[in-house]
């Protein structure tokens, strides 16, 4: 199947993001670029700080005091989402046509009110819809059915920490699914949960994506778990995107320094896991050039000097890298 | 860089906490040299109708009061008073309720349970009726003042150190020091105590404000030192009855409460913020 | 309500008699046990050792302590805290007398640290490290530094004195108003009668604003943590991203998670407000409990302190009680704990 041909949804051009903190600036992306297409999953993976969320919440543009866009543009559906005026953006673009599952399903609950009212407003406020329209509650019941809350009936007048963790994963799916979005944002959904819950919630969310033609950006550091979900993974590394493809095709014949390392350091079936030598960079100070380059065993020549420019080493498969292996 | 020295350049910093001890470096100074720098030390007990009610001049700063004394060295001698009562208390209420809260914080049971409703039926009354309550049994003076100051401040630091060390219990290095035979006291006090110290230490600075201000109100109202004793609180006690006229014999005092306990609170709010910021914004 | 609220509202209930108990076992060993001679301390400084003797013989001093003990409860229960030496009435008739009062002033001050420290402390939070933060953090800090009998007599000074604005002191200026509630903003109001209703708002104003200061301060500081922490949760970030209104964002969810930091603190507060009545109702000549406590301590009154300190310490755990249960209606995670 040819993804690279499927129609784009969403195109991350060049977006350089900045945090101010007490201890300087960090460059927490640095021309970052990224493609999703219709109805396709595409999983954004790298350890922890390459700016995965930083890239879920610049798309939506709810960044943290301290964090600025200086750069680039996020095209949706046509339209630049960083040009968009905030209101427009609140009322059309977030929670409706991008929904968002969150890491934490616990802290991402507000504690003092019930699950209904919760799931409610965020149906309530959108488009020209005025406050007092009612919802109706039978189609929140069966999406709860959906995914698999039993009795859904009686569960809206509860308060989240009534729910385990694996019950307000599946609300939340079901509240990024109810206002029928086109692109899902999932950021580390399985990660507070438990690994027996975890299966359980990766079958539940592929499977309702897939038939309902919603596209999915899939955030994780477990490549274990992007590998079943995923059909195209981009792997990211310090604040820059690195390789972009298939995900078969990533796997089995990586191309980029970087997640080939990344690969190794899987822990194989005698049980061995391969640190990647060296740190992983300071952001407010980052290396020049391409972020990779002092860790890279290819490194030499340009890399430390200028950032590689995507490069499309098979179809539908681009790298970042002046040296790709192979 | 040594972790004081850390800690230092962050405090130097915080303007705020760093004035703060510039004012209690003041008022230290002020209590030690008191003799020294009053133009007219002997006021704390000599009379002089002549003067009485004088505005504030090039010869008494801040003016005179009822019985003709120079207020400005009465608020110097004052400073003393001021600084001894609410040093013994602190350290007092520190000696009794820290032990406390380490004994019924590291062991789990009935000691504890009987510690912690102890402290909190002193606290179940007011910290000031509760000491005008205790002086007035006791008899108005200023040893019973800080008699009476220490014995409703003492639940404060063993809640604190309490909550602490419960947490500090579970941790995982003390099991270890547990395992190795270490008995309770030498955990307590080689492990528990070094780690409480960062709360005690901020409660103690923020408790030297609290403390001042109802030892002032305690001298308001009578129950703590005497006239003719130049305590700050007395000294606008007995202002009242000159009021409007002699505005400076009531403005004063209140302005050297207000500043000292400002500076500890600033102090003790730097001192939270280096040492753990963490710390909840705590009552008081 | 589900059952475990209700099960903890029970428990907090059971929990409240031992906790008076264990109060009322304080004060008696602190009057009866700690003095040298209890019978001198209730018999004032004028008394004769004559007078002294029938006292002690009257209170039962000259009984062994356990007997003396079961005395004090019994009479606790019947409600008689002794004589006033002042008065000469009873101690509890004296303490019901001047209770409206103070609770009159209680309350006010309490809706004005809460209805003036809220909301300041909400735009301290949202405007964080403007100009109007540093001035408002500025405030609450003097406001926890300031004496406040030196705070009222300042203001006595400038408004009254000075400035001729307010009253001195004392409740009312003009006759008071039919006796409804022993409140007299409530009674004016109620009994139409708009002279004593001005009166008695001149009177309070200096009175109420003084004593609220400490406890604005402590609520607006409260409210600006509160909201802070709140605005950091990862639930606000998630309501924000699925495009939920600001506005509602805000005030309805954000108020309310701040709000209950806030509510929790009214307990405490309620101890301040306690504690400062005493010398603000000095101040003021505001005829309250605290004013009685003061003339007590002058005329070495025992019994009548003792009376008031039992009064503060029972209003004050019973003040704590109920606001754990709201709080927990509220918020009903703290019936998990």
């Amino acid at each position: 199947m040819n993804q690279n041909l499927k129609e784009a949804l969403l195109v991350v051009t060049k977006l350089i993001v900045q945090f101010h903190t007490d201890r300087g600036v960090v460059k927490a992306l640095d021309g970052a670029e990224l493609r999703v297409g219709k109805g396709e999953v595409v999983g954004l993976i790298g350890e922890s700080g390459c700016g995965k969320t930083t890239m879920a919440r610049s798309i939506l543009r709810v960044l943290p005091s301290g964090g600025r866009i200086i750069n680039g543009a996020v095209f949706f559906k046509g339209r630049d989402l960083l040009a968009m005026e905030e209101r427009d953006l609140n009322t059309s673009v977030r929670g409706k046509m991008i929904t968002l599952i969150p890491q934490d399903p616990f802290n991402s609950f507000n504690p003092v009110f019930s699950v209904g009212t919760q799931i409610k407003d965020i149906l309530k406020w959108k488009g020209e819809a005025k406050a007092n329209r009612g919802i109706d509650e039978t189609i929140i019941w069966d999406m709860l059915g959906q995914v698999q809350i039993p009795s859904p009936e009686g569960q809206l007048k509860k308060y989240p920490y009534q729910f385990s963790g694996g019950q307000r994963q599946r609300l939340m799916i079901a509240m990024a699914l109810l206002p029928s979005p086109d692109l899902v944002i999932a950021d580390e959904p399985t990660t507070a949960l438990d690994v027996t819950v975890e299966a359980q919630i990766l079958r539940l969310m592929t499977g309702l994506v897939r038939g309902r033609e919603i596209s999915v950006l899939f955030i994780t550091h477990d490549l274990g778990v992007a590998s079943e979900v995923c059909e195209r993974i981009v792997v990211m590394y310090a604040g820059q995107d690195m390789e972009d493809g298939p995900a078969e095709i990533l796997f089995s014949d990586p191309r980029h320094p970087y997640t080939i390392e990344l690969l190794e350091s899987l822990p194989n079936p005698e049980g061995k896991i391969r640190d990647i030598p060296g740190e992983v960079p300071s952001l407010i100070h980052p290396p020049e050039g391409c972020r990779f380059h002092p860790r890279c065993p290819s490194a030499r020549g340009s890399c430390s000097r200028q950032r590689p420019e995507r490069v499309e080493v098979a179809l539908g498969h681009w790298t970042r890298c002046f040296h790709p292996v192979r | 860089m040594s972790g004081l020295r850390l800690a230092w350049i962050k405090f130097s910093r915080d303007r705020l906490a760093f004035t703060g001890f510039l004012i209690i470096l003041c008022l230290i100074l002020t209590a030690l040299f008191a003799g020294v720098l009053a133009p007219y030390p002997e006021d704390t007990f000599k009379i002089r109708p002549a003067e009485r009610l004088k505005p504030p001049s090039l010869k008494h700063f801040l003016g005179t009061d009822s019985m003709g004394r120079d207020i400005f060295s009465r608020l110097l001698f004052g400073a003393r008073i001021t600084l001894i009562i609410s040093i013994i208390a602190v350290g007092a209420s520190l000696l009794i309720g820290v032990p406390l809260g380490l004994i019924a914080g590291y062991f789990e049971n009935w000691l504890s349970e009987l510690i912690m409703r102890i402290a909190d039926v002193f606290l179940s009354i007011p910290q000031i009726i509760l000491a005008i309550f205790l002086a007035q049994t006791l008899g108005p003076s200023i040893p019973n003042v800080i008699l009476a100051l220490s014995i409703t401040y003492w639940p404060w630091f063993t809640r604190i150190v309490f909550a602490e060390t419960r947490v500090l219990k579970n941790a995982v290095f003390i099991e270890a020091t547990e395992a190795l035979g270490t008995g309770p006291l030498q955990t307590i006090v080689l492990h528990v105590l070094p780690n409480v110290s960062s709360p005690i230490i901020v409660r103690s600075s923020i408790g030297m404000g609290y403390t001042i201000l109802t030892a002032a109100v305690l001298g308001f109202l009578g129950v703590g030192a005497q006239p003719p004793t130049p305590e700050w609180g007395v000294t606008i006690a007995e202002s009242r009855q000159y009021l409007p006229e002699a505005w400076w014999y009531a403005t004063f005092p209140g302005l050297a409460i207000f500043l000292v306990v400002l500076g500890f609170n600033m102090f003790g709010d730097g001192l939270r913020d280096i040492l753990d910021p963490r710390i909840r914004r705590g009552f008081e | 309500m589900s059952r475990k609220v209700l099960f903890y509202i029970v428990r907090r209930f059971l929990y409240f008699a031992p906790t008076i108990l264990a109060l009322l076992i304080l004060v008696f060993f602190i009057s009866r046990v700690i003095p040298a001679d209890p019978a001198a301390l209730v018999a004032g400084e004028m008394a004769t050792p004559q007078q002294i003797e029938t006292l002690r013989h009257y209170y039962g001093f000259d009984k062994p302590l356990h007997i003396q003990m079961v005395l004090y409860f019994q009479q606790l229960i019947q409600g008689d805290l002794g004589k006033s030496l002042y008065s000469g009435r009873k101690v509890i008739t004296d303490l019901f007398d001047r209770f409206p009062a103070t609770l009159e002033l209680t309350i006010v001050s309490m809706m004005i640290s809460i209805l003036v420290g809220i909301p300041l402390g909400i735009v301290a939070a949202l405007k964080r490290n403007s100009v109007l933060d540093h001035m408002l953090r500025g405030l609450t800090v003097s406001g926890l530094a300031i004496a406040s009998f030196w705070l009222g007599i300042m203001l006595q000074l400038s408004f009254g004195m000075w400035l001729g604005l307010t009253p001195l002191g004392a409740r009312i200026g003009v006759p008071e108003p039919k006796f409804v509630t022993g409140l007299f903003i409530l009674d004016s109001i109620l009994t139409l009668n708009g002279n004593a209703l001005l009166s008695a708002l001149k009177h309070i104003a200096l009175p109420a604003i003084t004593l609220a200061f400490p406890s604005f301060a402590t609520i607006m500081r409260f409210t600006r943590s509160g909201v802070l922490d709140v605005m950091q949760k990862d639930f606000i970030l998630y309501e924000r991203a699925m495009g939920l209104p600001p506005g509602l964002i805000v005030y309805k969810y954000l108020l309310r998670n701040a709000v209950i930091s806030t509510v929790t603190q009214i307990g405490l507060l309620f101890g301040l407000l306690l504690a400062g009545a005493v010398v603000i109702e000095t101040v003021f000549d505001w005829p309250g409990l605290g004013l009685y406590a003061y003339n007590s301590i002058v005329l070495s009154d025992y019994q009548a302190i003792l009376g008031v300190t039992l009064l503060a310490g029972i209003a004050y755990v019973a003040v704590n009680l109920i606001v754990d249960v709201v709080l927990t209606l509220i918020d009903p995670r703290k019936a998990e704990e």
